[in-house]
This record gives C-alpha cells, structure tokens and sequence, in this order.
C-alpha cells in the first residue's frame, strides 16, 4: 500500500483510512472502516460486495453527497492528487464540474423528467462557461460519442421518451463530457435487460480504453468486474477484507468471504440435480455495530477465537494481493455446504401435462392501437419440473403469468389445468384453482402488507386457501415456516423487521400455503444479494423435492434459469422462439436469439464467450416487425425470406423446438466457434 | 365529467332549499298580512307546485341564462348576483395575490431548510392559522389593525367613488384573512414536493455537475416542485370563495356570499339556487385550468409516450 502511495504523480483516486459514519439519533454508526484504496491512472477498479457494506457510501463520501447524517470521521480522500475534503464551496463545484463524475444505478431518476435532454447534457458544459450555442454542439458531440443514433432528435426529448439503455447512455456521455480524472460508475446497469448490459459495459469499456479514464466500478455482480476491471476490492462491513488483480482475487481467492462470494454464483453448466448452492449464513453486521475483530468473523466458518478478538492485518498473499484474514492461506478449506442428496422428483412426460397453455394470444387495446402482447404461446409444464422463462423486458414473460394466474384474461387460446380449461378470471375461477396456483413476486416488500405481522399474513392465507382455523392453522403455520427455514422467533414479527431474504421465505410460505401445484415465480432473487440469492434457490429446489410441486420461473439472469429449469422457454415480442430441454438450450445449437442472449451474460468463469450484438432496443409490440419479428435485430439473417415470412414454430429435433428459417445443421456449424469446450464435446 | 358534477350540484341545492324552514310568502309579505294574501302570493310565486316542476323551471331558465327574478326584491336575480360577483372576485383576486408568492415562497424557504428554525416557524405558524376559523382572524385582524392601530379601515366597502389605491386599501384587511386560511395549505404542499425534488436523484446529478445551490433549485428543484402545487393552488379557488361567505359578513362586504347569506335567511330560492350554482360553476373552471396548467408544465402528460 505504501508503495503507491510513494509513487511519483499522483493516483487518479486514494483513500486513506477512510472512516465515514452516519449520525442515528445521537450516535454515530459506523458505516466504512479505515477504507484504503487506490486507483492508478487509467486504471479499472471494482469495488464488490452485497447491499449494506458500504460501497455507495464510499461513492458519496468521494463526490462529498453523503446524507446530511453522513460525516467523514477521519482519513482522508484524494482525487488527482488533491485534498477533497479540504475543498471550500466553489472549489468543490469546480471539482465536481471537471475531475469526478459519477453514473448511476437508476438512470431514468437521475435525469430530470421535465427538462430535454440537450439541455441537461449542455449544462455540463455551460458550468464551465462554454456559452449557450457551443455547449449545444459540445453535447451534440458528446451524445455521438456514446453511440446514440440521431442525436438530434434525442436532444429535443424528454428522459420518459427514451429507454433505459439510452438514458443510461445520457448519463455516460454527460459523465464523460468533461474528460474526468475519476470516473465512478455505481451499479450502472441494474436494472437493465442482459442484452442491454452488455452493450452498456461494451460502450464503457471502448470509452475507457480511448480515453485512459480511471473508473471505480461499484457492483455486486462479480461477472460484470471480471468484465470491466484490472483490479477489486472485496468490500464487507465497510472494510476491505481484500484486494488484488481481478484475474488473480477470482482465480485465487484469500480471504472467506470472497471465497463464500465467488461459490454462490450459480456457475455454467451447474444444474439443480448437480447438489445445493453454496451459502454464506448469516447476516452482515448492522451499521455501526462494534467490531473488535474481523468484520466477517460471525458468520466464518474458519473463525477461531482470534479472529473474534483481534483484528487481521492487511497480510501480502501474492503481487498486490492483500487478504485481511488470520488464516489466509487456508481460506480456500472454507468448509461446503452441507450437502445432504436431494432426491429431485422424477419429471414423467408419458402422463399428460399439469399445465398446459394452448395458443394462448393476448391483445390490449392502447391509445387506438392493438397491442399484442402475446401470440399464439403454446407449452406444457408436467408434475414436478421447471419451466424457465426468459426473455428482455417487453418479451411479454410477465403478461403470460398474469393470464395464467387469471389476473388478467387472454383473448385466445387457453390455459389447461389438470385436463380442466381455466377460466380468463380470478373471479370466475374455483377456490381449487386459485389453490392451485400462486405467485412469488419479485419484491416481498410490496407484496407483503407490512402492518401485519407474520403469524397474520401466514394465517390469512390458510384460511383464504386452505380454510384452515384455530389449531389446524396454527400446527400447519409452523410446518410452513419450517418448511421455508423461517425461525419461529419471527412468528410475531413484521415484514419490516426482515430482511429481504427473510422476506422472501415468508413470502414462498404464503404461497405454499395451499398446497400449490404450481409456483410462478417472477424474477423471486433479481433483488436479492447473491449469497441471499443462492438460499432462495436452494429453498425452492427443496420444496420441489418435497412436494413435487411445478415452477414457472421467470428471470432475466441466465445463469439463475439454468440452475433451477428442467425445461427453458426463450419469449421474444410475445412469440415463442425457442423451447426445450435446459442443456440444449444452453449448449446449442440455439435460436440467433438465445445466442444472443447467452453472450450477454457476463460470466465468471471460463473464456468469456464472443459477444453477439444485437441493434438497437426491443420493437414495440403495437407495431411488431414483419416476417419474423426478430428480423431487425438478427445477426444471422438469411435475407428476404426472413423480412417477408415468419417461420413457425417446429421441432427441430426430439424435444426442441425453434422459430427459425435456418436449419438447424447449419446454425450447428455457424455457432460452433463459440460453443464452450464442454458443449462442444457433447455436440456430436 | 364536470357536467355530472353540476347537475348533482343542482339537485343538492334545490332540495336543501326546500328543506330550509320558513313560508316564502310569509317571508316576503310580513307578520301582518293575512294568510289568505300569504297563500295568493305563493300560488302566483308558483312555490306551491310540486319540487318536480319547480326544479325543471329553475334549471331550464337558468341553463338559457335566465336566472330568475328574486321573490325577496322582486328583481331579476342576475342584477343582484353580477355585481356581488364583482365585488367577490376583486377580493379573491387580492387575497390570491397576495397568498400565491408568500405561500410557495415560505413553503420553498421551508422546504430547503428542512428541520430548521425557519421551517419550523412557516410549518408550525402556518399549520396553526389554517387552524383557527377564519372569523377569529378576521375579529383579531379587525381588533389589531382596525381598531387598536387604526391603519386600515374595518369595513372592505369603499365609499361610492372611491379611488383604486383606496378600494385596495379597504380589501387589504379582509384579504389577509383569507390568506391566513390559505397560507399554510399551499406552503405545506409546496414544502413537502420542495423536499421530494430535493432528494430526487435528478437533483443529485444536478449538484454533481458542479452547479450551485442557486442554480440546482432554480432550474432543477422548482421546476418539479411547483408542477403539483400548481393543482392545489388552483382547488383552493373554491375554498376561497366558501371563505369569503364568512369575511364577507363580517365586514359587511357586497359579495356574492354576502347575496347567498342573506337568500337562505330570507327563503329567497332562486336567488339562493343560482348563486350557489355560480359559485359551482367557477369551481369547475377553476379545476379544470389548473388540469390544463399541470398538463402544460408537465412533459410526461403534454408529450406521449417514447417513439
């Protein structure tokens, strides 16, 4: 560390002991720990680790926007060489205007709604005195240099006309307008479809490659670091735990929790009938707490005494790698997951299926226009198994479980239960059926009345599904909460005491209540840290087990579907364009689609596949393309025939079925210089 | 929409009429006249015939714009009602002058220093005389400004002829009344959306670009911030004109509340029925140009949808 700091000119970024805490009633509450760190110039550094361990109060500490109960206790923050914290009122907006700029998670709020975007990208000029007509051109410029077509236009709209890939694009080019010594970017593509996320970090990567920026990059998706940086820091409770060049931090992680981190991932090609997931149990210490040891300690499954007591030093476990942890060299013997064998229900597609959907269409009516947001879907789901559904946002994923759940009714085709045709409403649908199929959402919170406590959120149910009271409720209230491994001290407890993984086992438990065939879950982890992320699946693959119960799982991470899907379904614009078993839709050959879709995500492991990139945003569903509705985005397009002719449906081989006009031997050679050895291998 | 609104209004307003006590022609004619003179009026009145037919008579005129002849003063209604309607309106509109700025200005100021000294004195101060029913103003205004200091005068009627300067002069003390009423509503909701603009994250960029304070609420804050406070300022119209009933009692003022005051003491319906509806009516517009306002400022509403 000190070597750095003894190099001749000054790093982009250092922080030297960095102590921030927030003012709680009095008290102040530890938020970083003696934060040390350095970014060279034009260096990538990422900075991981899950919600609450500081790394956007980091952020805020270094553009001095903390929270007005945030104070910089000690240590110190240099930007370019200069005293940040020393920086009088005029000086600060100076620095803020020329040498950092930051771009964040949730672009559509961090533009303002009702002023055009020419405009808020021209006041990034204007503070620097550039006059009225020079700053228009200069954020012409800038625009361009972010990859927006038609920049003229865009700079007559309003944040709300444009997607969120575009106003993520705004914001990089106002952040870089300036040609900052120090770029932080916090989690700037959550929230973002994978294909978009990819074009996102693509466009980043080119930028910071042109124009030698040194970029802090905060995230929680260790795939998206080992994309974008040359070097991380794991951070938990406010400390650095440890730090080291990515290649090296993720190959050969030296502390537990990174090692913990690194397991939870669901990695490719790890199925559900491959064992659990790693976790990390526990929770992280609360802010402020007192930590006289190591921060990680309580939740260590290596921790010995010392490590409760005595706080680690910053030990030197290879070239720039620091690893805070007593017994660094054995942090990789992190004993596993206690993996007791899941017996996973054997799927027997002889019978007929639980659920079947039957060219199921859905047309809303929008301002005049037909909107079609679902076209003539037809699937089975059997007794016991997954099926995935993945698709970008607007792919109409979220449309068919709402007519399946009778939320909303379709206008076609039908939704087949047990042999039964549904009816299109809730209403109009037998307390059995309703039973019989539940939903997890993707956030608890909204989905859990937070003025009640758990007992009467888990009794409702019971008597609303399984008309269950008094002592009948009460023994199967316990049953359900052990069945989510929701402790019984949380009984009187409400949502707004748990946290989020908490709440999404209450919520599972709610839907569980009635002894469901069917589980939709929509996107149950997307908002949920990974190592909260890794339990959750865990718990659903239990059930599964236990029950034999079928899931509709819906999620925009890959490699989330992969580990949970017997089955994967890939919906573009409302279409069905691919369906089949989960290893062959992730070893191919695949719909140009999913191919796509597949090398967006960024992995962790192996040699990152070679990215398809896709033009522009999804069309609109009220004026979907011609022929096929993929034709304006494909890589592989054929020619007229996909302009003209939509493809149907067919099976292309046992099982497999695919929307495509190009054979399926010939996608077999074009993606084979992509496959991953292992797939490769089994593609005969 | 609107029309509904109106049409229930209608209804509402007649059949309270009707349920006020007290005979028309009684009301009219005095304690001395006989009864047999009391029924003849009411029958040529025609306040005998069923509510029915009363009410298609009242409302058919009035939608042609004929209000009726008052059965108290035995003139056409809209004689009496236009310039009351003058009258009001020149009070609302220096009241509203007066408590537009003050509010969102104190509600601004509040709003950016929140938790301080000064938010407290505008919340708590403002919260407090929304509180207090505006008559008790009013008698305290009166008692502090007209009577001990004697700087305004304590009637809000000028005398026949009077300058504009002094007509305002004569409305100053009646206007502060309504202004303690509206005050604090307005600066509370422009607070609270202040305070919503300033935590947005927009703001955030805005600060981070390197702009200052001045500039990051002048062209960032209050552009957001005064979008929904436009549509409560524009409600408070018709809470105003129900204030002025009261004000304009107390100090004897020629409006339109004063008219419908003294209909309903004097069973004088349609004099009562279309002042009511008056009043009705300009609540309506009112709504609807601060719907037009908020589309007008607000690009989300004004231009649809992405491409």
């Amino acid at each position: 560390m000190t070597e750095i700091a003894t190099e001749v000119g000054a790093a982009a970024l250092e922080l030297d002991a960095l102590d921030v805490v927030y003012r709680v009633r009095g008290r102040d509450r530890q938020v970083l720990r003696g934060l040390t760190l350095s970014v060279k110039r034009g260096e990538a550094y990422g900075l991981v680790g899950e919600s609450g361990c500081g790394k956007s109060t980091a952020a805020l500490a270094l553009v001095q926007y903390l929270p007005r109960n945030g104070f910089v206790r000690s240590g110190a923050i240099r930007i370019d060489g200069r005293d940040v914290l020393s920086l009088s009122g005029s000086e600060l907006r100076r620095h803020r205007a020329k040498a950092v700029s930051m771009v964040y998670q949730n672009p559509g709020a961090a533009l303002n709604p009702s002023i055009r975007i020419g405009n808020q990208v021209a006041e990034v000029f204007k503070v620097l005195g550039v006059s009225g007509s020079d700053a228009t051109d200069r954020a012409r410029a800038a625009l361009e240099k972010v990859q927006i077509a038609d920049p003229g236009s865009v700079m007559r709209r309003y944040p709300h006309q444009l997607s969120g890939g575009m106003q993520q694009r705004v914001i990089i080019a106002m952040a870089l307008a300036t040609d900052p010594a120090l770029l932080i970017l916090d989690e700037p593509t959550t929230g973002l479809d994978a294909t978009v996320e990819a074009e996102v970090l693509d466009l980043v990567a080119g930028l910071q490659a042109e124009l030698n920026t040194s970029v802090l990059f905060i995230s929680h998706n260790l795939g998206i670091i080992q994309k974008m940086c040359d070097r991380v820091g794991v951070l938990y409770a406010g400390r650095l735990v440890e730090e080291g060049d990515t290649e090296s931090l993720l190959s050969d992680p030296r502390h537990p929790y990174t090692v913990g981190l690194l397991r939870c991932v669901p990695r490719a090609g790890v199925r559900k009938d491959h064992g659990r997931l790693d976790t990390i149990p526990g929770f992280m210490p609360n802010v402020g707490d007192q930590l006289p040891g190591c921060v990680f300690a309580g939740r260590c499954t290596l921790a010995e005494d010392r490590c409760h007591t005595e706080e680690p030093d910053a030990h030197v476990v290879g070239a720039g790698h620091l690893s805070r942890c007593h017994f660094h060299d054995r942090a990789q013997t992190l004993p596993r997951e206690f993996s007791a064998d899941l017996v996973l229900p054997n799927v027997d597609r002889s019978v007929p299926p639980l659920l079947r959907f039957d060219d199921l269409g859905k047309v809303f009516a929008q301002g005049g226009h037909d909107v079609h947001a679902l076209v003539g879907v037809s699937a089975k789901i059997w007794i016991g198994e997954t099926l995935g559904l993945v698709g970008e946002s607007g792919s109409g994923k979220t449309t068919l479980a709402r007519t399946l759940l009778g939320i909303i009714p379709s206008t076609s085709g039908a939704v087949v239960l047990d042999g039964r045709e549904l009816a299109g409403t809730l209403g109009k649908r037998s307390s059995d059926d309703l039973r019989s199929l539940q939903i997890v959402f993707q956030n608890p919170d909204s989905a859990l009345n937070r003025r009640h406590q758990v007992r009467r959120i888990l009794r409702r149910s019971l008597k609303k599904l399984s008309g269950l009271t008094g002592n009948a409720a009460e023994a199967r209230l316990h049953e359900l909460m052990q069945a989510v491994r929701l402790s019984e001290r949380y009984v009187s407890a409400r949502p707004g005491q748990l946290s989020g993984g908490l709440k999404q086992r209450l919520a599972i438990a709610r839907a569980f209540a009635g002894d469901p065939k069917l589980v939709v879950c929509d996107e149950p982890t997307s908002a949920l840290d990974v190592s909260v992320q890794a339990a959750i699946l865990n718990l659903l693959v239990e059930l599964q087990a236990e029950k034999r119960v079928s899931y509709l799982f819906i999620s925009h991470d890959l490699g989330v579907v992969r580990y949970v899907s017997d089955r994967i379904a890939v919906l573009y614009l409302g279409r069905l364009m691919e369906l089949g078993p989960s290893e062959t839709i992730y070893d191919g050959p695949h719909h140009p689609y999913t191919e796509a879709l597949l090398s967006a995500l960024p992995t962790i492991d192996g040699e990152p596949r070679e990215r398809i990139r896709l033009e522009g945003d999804i069309p609109s569903a009220a004026n979907p393309p011609g022929g096929c509705v993929f034709h304006t985005r494909c890589p592989r397009r054929l020619g007229a025939i996909c302009d003209d002719v939509e493809p149907p449906l067919i099976e292309v081989e046992e099982n497999h079925l695919m929307r495509c006009h190009i054979p399926l031997e010939e996608l077999r050679t074009l993606q084979r210089g992509h496959e991953t050895p292992e797939s490769a291998g089994s593609a005969t | 929409m609107a029309l509904i609104t109106l049409f229930l209004l209608s209804v509402v307003v007649f059949v309270m009429a009707q349920l006020l006590p007290g005979d028309v022609g009684r009301n009219v004619l005095g304690p001395f006249a006989s009864q047999d003179q009391v029924d003849r009026l009411n029958d040529t009145l025609g306040v005998n015939r069923p509510l029915v037919v009363q009410y298609w008579d009242w409302i058919s005129h009035f939608l042609r714009g004929d209000l009726g002849t008052s059965l108290q003063y035995q003139v056409p209604v809209s004689d009496l009602l236009g310039p009351a309607l003058a009258n009001s309106l020149k009070l609302a509109a220096v009241a509203f002058v007066l408590v537009v700025p003050l509010s969102i200005l104190g509600g601004t100021i509040a709003g950016l220093k929140r938790g301080g000294i000064t938010d407290r004195v505008i919340t708590v101060g403002g919260l407090s005389l929304t509180a207090v029913p505006e008559f008790v103003t009013a008698i305290v205004l009166i008692l502090i400004f007209g009577v001990t200091l004697g700087w305004l005068p304590v009637t809000a009627t000028a005398p026949e002829g009077a300058s504009i300067p002094t007509q305002l002069e004569y409305l100053l003390l009646p206007s502060f009344a309504l202004v303690a009423v509206l005050f604090g509503y307005i600066a509370r909701i422009t607070r609270s959306s202040v305070m919503e603009s300033v935590d947005a994250d927009y703001t955030r960029t805005a600060y981070l670009k390197g702009l200052s304070q001045r500039q990051v609420v002048g062209r960032h804050v209050l552009r957001n911030s005064l979008l929904p406070t436009i549509a409560v300022v524009a409600t408070q119209v018709g809470y105003l004109i129900g204030g002025l009933l009261v004000i304009e009692k107390l100090f004897n003022y020629n409006g339109i509340g004063q008219r419908i005051y003294t209909a309903a003491v004097n069973k004088d319906f349609l004099l009562l029925e279309s002042g009511v509806m008056i009043v009705g009516v300009i609540y309506l517009v009112a709504t609807f140009i601060a719907d037009v306002l908020y589309s007008v400022f607000n690009p989300r509403i004004r231009v649809q949808g992405s491409e």
